[in-house]
């Protein structure tokens, strides 16, 4: 048996890509990142390369935060490089930031940055570009996060393109419904990604193998549970993370499961079965808690970047739900106990973002019914994908039988591709994987 | 379900009666709005069994088909239809105003404003329930595709003449009901369930019997009691009290009323055709006019309770004064029924079997855009709905404590004045986070700063306010003032252009082929009885 090596396996994908990027004769490239692996370097890789065959290459991503990040770091890579930056009309429209780099040029007009190598901006700006000659390539990023409807309206921008995205993280909706057009190939409530490829079957695909991101202890489960056809490994081994704690534990439930979460990498603390509103007060408390003291606690992480323990500060936790409103109580919460500097967000808005450690209020947790919102796979892989150490799981007891009283019943529609997992296997695969690491506690 | 819905039925399930939802009517309710009661055949899609229709309560047509299964008496039917309909729709393409509409000049690529007529007012098609838009939809599919024998004299069955042109306004309203907000086709327990919580399911919130059962009981009787009787008493005869609002009928009417009722018809029909004699032929029509009035009083007794229904609904939400800004959506609904009357009046085709890429992109787009445009005016229009958005989090109500004025550091400062508010809701407020308020009817934002030390937020006034150093009289908040602030923008962004359909990108497979126009279905051995 050969003995796996993360760094050439990599390195081999993503020679291929940018080959069929730059010398292929295919009009897109399509390539799949499970988390953390890598999509953002390929990114700027592949802009910095295109630049240098001398291509005009437009970048597509889906927010702000996402094309300020790329100018970010693709100033850091080549700062000599010529960027622009296509911004909307909005009072502060990007990352000031931007302003300190001598070479990004800013602007809300496409036609005062014609000419540069490459131009960054996001979908809905782009889609008002109009009569400008278009680019010889572009770049889209987060391709399954976008709509089809979006890309309708950028495709006629670009010669050519190369995809990128990970098809595990949540995917678009529209806020009205849109069954109407189920099964069309150019379905505009469908993902770029899968109208792309309906039509244009013959582009290659490529797919990133190695997650950096994701420790040895969470890389098996996420990829078995959310893309069990298309398995990545982590890029570490076990032992090159570790996470310690500076106090020892006062024997409460949430130290217990900092303990078991350090140790193992997961964490599931487990409170009383109870139906409650959305903002469960309890677990609301509950994480508060955990996050307090795993601050108190003094922790700190060893990894690969840095062999002395680095302390692990608020910016480096996270806190995920799946609704707005829980996310308000949370930041409530943790004001309450005096945490500050900790990101709270939904699982839509944690898309792409990475943490050491991340502290997640489960989806189904005191719920009496589980949804297809609930359900859906996409929420569980972002919320259980973020950490590059340890992800604390909090929940109410019996979301198991949940979900056993509330089966998938999606209609099944003609023509639309069905995803494999559906989101009520990889529940259930999370959840029997989180038992193993179970601390029950009453507050 | 929203935090003060879910409220809204519990305290129905408490006090045995439907709780209101809304203080205004969030819908607008034509003077004249054409009532349709269909009913279909179980077991066929698509072949009407009957339908009432009409304007006057007191004096709706009765239109029935007395074998579903024979093509001929469903066009009968449809060609009744027609009649029905087609003079109510065009008793509003006549009456018009004129407005302005921008368009793109072909020669100069500018904007210009042009001058074009815009219906007065617009139809309005009330059904009992969802079920029955999704027949209106079903109908409109099955019809407007048809061919007279004035369009096709080769055509081995033509329909009557009017009948297309009914499948395509029926297509019109089915599309048009799709968007958030949208009056041309409406559905009376869609209506009611907007304006009231019942303290059941919203899946029992379909029968439009239950629903009025809680909504309207008659002597007080306790919602959950009555709409149990509604959804399954039953008389002597095995027969439900409340037939279904359709266009499903009951299987126990089907099974033991209708389908003998049909068998005689068709063996009066036989016997007629095989009459031999005068005599003979006169006692098979008497007969088969006996069987047919028998089928038009069943299917009557169907038909009859749901289209009293119908009108209680509207009734009850006539009560309601209309909200501030439904006159707004429908003036857009006035347009979409212009643009359709100026698309059959240019002879183009009927609506296409699918929409192509372009057209699917910009009608999800106009839907979603409308879908929040609704949610805000909703809001707006009715402070029980505000509420609602309040409870969650999304607005707040509070009073003005302190105004400091303040400009920006510019060559020519512009007001940005800084209010101190006091309030008691929760409202999800973070930094640089936009809160709007309405001022004479205009959304005016502000920032929110900071949480000032007793906890009361720090809003900084951004716009509204004129062009000079002073703000404008009246623009900016007063000490002592109360005001409503949302999270939520109040106007819909305009999203980007689509490209035109021939312009279709090699992403979503080019521009549909002039030549892949599909032909209607060929005549096969089932379709002929």
């Amino acid at each position: 048996m050969t003995v796996f090596d993360p760094s050439a396996e990599a390195a081999r994908a993503t020679s291929a890509i940018l080959a069929d990027t730059l010398r292929g004769t295919a009009r897109g490239v399509v390539v799949d990142s499970p988390p953390g692996a890598g999509k953002s370097t390929l990114v700027v890789r592949a802009a910095l390369e295109l630049a240098a065959a001398g291509r005009p290459l437009m970048v597509v991503a889906q927010t702000n935060a996402q094309v300020d990040d790329l100018v970010l770091r693709l100033a850091e890579k080549e700062p000599d490089l010529e960027v622009g930056r296509l911004h909307s009309n909005d009072s502060d429209p990007y990352d000031k930031a931007l302003d300190d780099l001598a070479n990004v040029r800013k602007s809300a007009k496409a036609g005062e940055l014609t000419g540069l190598p490459v131009v960054l901006s996001t979908a809905a700006k782009w889609g008002h570009v109009k009569n400008v000659e278009p680019w010889a390539h572009a770049i889209v990023d987060e391709a399954y996060q976008m709509r089809s409807d979006a890309l309708l309206t950028v495709a006629g921008l670009f010669e050519r393109a190369l995809f990128v995205g990970d098809p595990g993280q949540l995917d678009p909706f529209s806020v009205v419904g849109a069954e109407q057009w189920a099964g069309l190939t150019y379905d505009p409530s469908a993902s770029a990604v899968s109208t792309l490829l309906a039509h244009n079957p013959e582009l290659p695909q490529h797919r990133l193998p190695v997650s950096w991101r994701l420790p040895a202890t969470a890389a098996p489960l996420v990829s078995d549970a959310f893309y069990p056809y298309t398995p990545f490994r982590s890029g570490t081994g076990h032992g090159d993370r570790r996470l310690s704690f500076g106090v020892p534990s006062d024997g409460s439930g949430p130290d217990r499961v900092l303990d078991e979460a350090a140790e193992s990498g997961w964490g599931l603390l487990e409170l009383p079965a109870r139906h409650t509103p959305r903002t469960d007060p309890e677990a609301v408390g509950a994480i508060a808690l955990v996050v307090r003291r795993l601050l108190d606690r003094g922790g700190a992480a060893v990894s690969e970047r840095s062999e002395t323990p680095v302390p692990l500060t608020p910016d480096r936790i996270a806190v995920g739900t799946a609704h707005r409103d829980q996310a308000a109580a949370v930041r409530a919460a943790l004001a309450d106990v005096g945490v500050t500097g900790v990101t709270v967000d939904t699982a839509n808005r944690l898309q792409g973002r990475e943490y050491d450690v991340t502290v997640v209020l489960h989806p189904l947790s005191g719920r009496p019914d589980a949804t297809a919102f609930h359900l859906e796979t996409g929420r569980l892989c972002v919320l259980a994908s973020r950490h590059r150490h340890a992800c604390v799981v909090v929940c109410r007891a019996g979301v198991a039988e949940l979900l056993d009283e509330h089966p998938s019943t999606d209609p099944v529609r003609l023509g639309v591709a069905v995803s494999f997992p559906d989101g009520w296997e990889a529940n259930h695969a999370v959840l029997s994987h989180l038992e193993e690491h179970r601390v029950t506690w009453a507050p | 379900m929203s935090l003060i819905s879910t409220l809204a039925r519990m305290e129905a399930v408490e006090s045995g009666r439907a709780q209101p939802l809304a203080t205004v009517r969030h819908r607008r309710l034509s003077a004249r709005p054409l009532v349709l009661v269909p009913l279909t055949t179980a077991g066929e899609a698509g072949a009407p069994l009957g339908a009432l229709v009409g304007t006057d309560p007191e004096e709706p047509r009765l239109l029935v088909v007395p074998q579903p299964r024979d093509r001929d008496l469903r066009f009968a039917f449809l060609a009744d239809l027609a009649e029905e309909i087609l003079p109510y729709v065009d008793s509003f393409t006549d009456v018009v105003e004129a407005a302005e509409r921008n368009e793109v000049d072909p020669e100069t690529g500018k904007k210009v404003k042009v001058e074009v007529e815009l219906c007065a007012d617009a139809p309005q098609l009330i059904v009992p329930s969802r079920a029955g838009i999704e027949y209106v939809r079903l109908l409109g599919r099955s019809t407007r595709f048809r061919r007279t024998a004035e369009q096709d004299p080769e055509t081995p069955f033509p329909a009557p003449p009017r009948v297309p042109l009914l499948g395509r306004w029926l297509t019109h309203f089915g599309e048009r009901a799709r968007v958030p907000g949208s009056s041309l086709l409406l559905s009376a327990t869609d209506l009611l369930n907007r304006h009231w919580a019942t303290g059941q399911s919203s899946l029992e919130d379909q029968h439009l019997g239950a629903l009025l059962a809680w909504i309207a009981p008659c002597d007080g009787e306790p919602g959950a009691e009555a709409a149990l009787r509604a959804e399954v008493g039953r008389d002597a005869q095995g027969q439900l009290l409340c037939p279904p609002a359709g266009p499903a009928t009951d299987p126990a009417f089907d099974n033991k009323l209708l389908a003998p009722a049909i068998e005689r018809y068709d063996r009066a029909r036989q016997s007629l055709g095989a009459a031999e004699d005068g005599e003979s032929a006169d006692t098979g029509l008497a007969e088969l006019h006996g069987a047919e009035r028998e089928l038009r009083r069943l299917i009557a007794s169907q038909l009859k309770p749901t289209w009293h229904s119908v009108w209680r609904a509207i009734e009850l939400l006539r009560e309601l004064p209309e909200g501030a800004r439904v006159e707004d959506r429908w003036t857009r609904d006035r347009w979409s029924f212009t643009g359709h009357r100026d698309r059959i009046a240019a002879g183009e085709p009927p609506q296409p079997r699918r929409d192509d890429a372009v057209t699917a992109a910009s009608k999800l787009a106009a839907r979603e855009q409308a879908q929040g445009q609704l949610e805000a005016q909703e809001a707006l229009d009715d402070p029980l709905v505000m509420a609602g958005r309040r409870l969650a989090g999304e607005a707040f109500s509070a009073e003005v404590v302190e105004v400091t004025m303040a400009w920006t550091e510019s060559k020519r400062p512009a007001p940005r004045p800084l209010v101190t508010v006091r309030t008691d809701d929760r409202p999800h407020l973070a930094e640089k986070v936009k809160v709007y308020r309405s001022l004479d009817g205009k959304p005016q934002a502000a920032e929110f700063v900071r949480y000032e030390e007793d906890g009361s937020p720090l809003l900084r006034i951004l716009d509204r306010m004129g062009r000079s150093r002073e703000p404008a009289e009246g623009s900016v908040p007063e000490k002592g003032e109360r005001i409503v602030w949302t999270l939520f923008e109040h106007d819909q962004r305009v999203g980007p252009k689509l490209p035109d359909p021939e312009e279709t990108p090699w992403t979503h497979g080019g521009p549909p082929r002039a030549d892949a126009v599909e032909p209607p279905d060929a005549v096969t051995p089932e379709d002929l009885l």
